[in-house]
């Protein structure tokens, strides 16, 4: 399980962030915390197009936690 | 096709037809929207740069900005945040704006131009990209700004505010506002009419996120189609909307090339070179001058540092003779495109992680 804090990052750098982060580790589990509604769909959006599943949670407020699941291969 | 991008595609059709007809309604042509050209206006109205052919107070920045304000508040995604580099926000902020005023435009004129027949928009088009693809390199290496922390709501209140400010300004013209007489500054739509396709177009950007530089940068960046499909809908909107409107042909406004285009210059070079520096600045702060206005409305203050640094960037663009006429580049705009590339590229370096 790797895990990205991006919280307070402006777009696009929650996205470049974790985007490295599956390059780096393809078939691991990453959590993602975000902040605003643009980070969450960005991510959200990225993830998608990764095939990653994803999982929604929210923490309080405008903050959330991306579980994202690497496709099985 | 998801809800979302069908409904970016929409506003991006809306967005381009009120783009091509705001020129028909009044404002100087190929610049129905421009978001470099109405903040240089406003910087001139307000008396920091002495431009006399460029000085008005554009209802539609105003617009954009509230609308964006009222959209987050509707949907619960007003923010107040600031606090990243604010300092090298506004300088970078200055940067596209002395970039986008050597081409004559910021990247949403720039398509509007090509729209409008003037094909020296397609060179500057590839100075953007080759701009944003110069700031996706830094992105790749970990380039970042730092975080934003949250802020008490005032901060955020402050940039709707001075729109607020702004407008009252617009409506009742205080003697120490300017006015062309003459010039792009004198050519403008009514002011109701521009302020309600201001609010229309700050509320749809803030709800789909568009922005004129970052649909690029996603291409190249995470191979995401997004954005760019917003830009392509506005295009495409905008060339039909001209020819529909009778604005090509022998009684038109508009015709095809590179020559005699309004509010344009053919020097190549610099076309190319001045919208690199916006591609490559713009892409650094996170998006283009649309998108950060609408920003600054949804609370972001480093955004609004931004938006004060592009009218910084304006009166520095017109005091120090920089910005381009129809005539060509100014005396020291060359130059000041040369030092803003290198100046975004020094400073890019020093926030990279990891080399």
């Amino acid at each position: 399980m790797i895990e990205i804090d991006v919280r307070g990052f402006s777009c696009p750098i929650p996205v470049v962030k974790t985007q490295k982060a599956m390059r780096d580790n393809p078939k691991d589990m990453l959590t993602v915390l975000v902040e605003t509604e643009v980070s969450k769909e960005n991510v959200s959006r990225l993830a998608q197009s990764r095939k990653y599943s994803i999982e929604e949670k929210t923490v309080s407020g405008d903050e959330y936690v991306l579980t994202l699941t690497p496709p099985q291969k | 096709m998801k809800t979302k991008k069908i409904f970016m595609i929409i506003a991006g059709i809306v967005f381009g037809i009120l783009g091509a007809l705001m020129v028909n309604w009044g404002n100087p042509a190929n610049m129905g929207i421009c978001v470099a050209c109405f903040l240089r206006d406003i910087a001139g109205a307000v008396g920091i740069h002495r431009a006399a052919v460029v000085q008005y107070l554009r209802p539609e920045i105003m617009g954009f900005i509230l609308g964006a304000f009222i959209s987050s508040l509707i949907f619960g995604e007003f923010r107040s945040r600031g606090g990243s580099s604010p300092i090298l926000r506004f300088l970078m902020g200055a940067f596209v704006m002395i970039g986008a005023l050597v081409f004559l435009g910021c990247p949403i004129r720039m398509m509007l131009r090509i729209a409008g027949g003037d094909l020296n928009g397609v060179i500057a088009l590839l100075g953007l990209v080759a701009g944003a693809l110069v700031g996706i390199f830094f992105l790749k290496r970990g380039f970042h700004f730092g975080r934003a922390s949250r802020m008490k709501p005032v901060v955020g209140w402050m940039m709707p505010a001075i729109m607020v400010g702004l407008l009252l300004m617009a409506f009742f013209k205080p003697g120490f506002i300017f006015q062309s007489e003459k010039g792009p500054g004198a050519a403008f739509a009514p002011i109701i009419l521009a302020l309600i396709v201001g609010l229309a177009v700050g509320f749809m950007a803030q709800k789909t996120r568009m922005c004129f530089v970052g649909a690029w940068r996603d291409i190249f960046l995470v191979k995401d189609t997004y954005l760019i499909s917003g830009v392509i809908a506005f295009f495409v909107a905008a060339i039909a909307t001209n020819y529909a409107a009778g604005n090509f042909g022998a009684e038109g406004i508009y015709h095809w090339g590179f020559e005699d285009q309004p509010v344009s210059h053919t020097m190549h070079l610099w076309n190319f070179l001045g919208m690199s520096l916006v591609g490559l600045a713009a892409t650094l702060i996170g998006g283009c001058p649309l998108r950060n206005c609408i920003l600054s409305g949804e609370g972001d203050s480093d955004a609004a540092i931004t938006v004060m640094g592009y009218l910084a960037g304006a009166a520095v663009s017109h005091n120090f003779l920089l910005a381009s006429s129809p005539a060509g580049t100014g005396a020291w705009g060359p130059v000041a495109v040369i030092i803003g590339l290198i100046v975004c590229i020094v400073v890019a370096s020093f926030l990279t992680e990891r080399a």
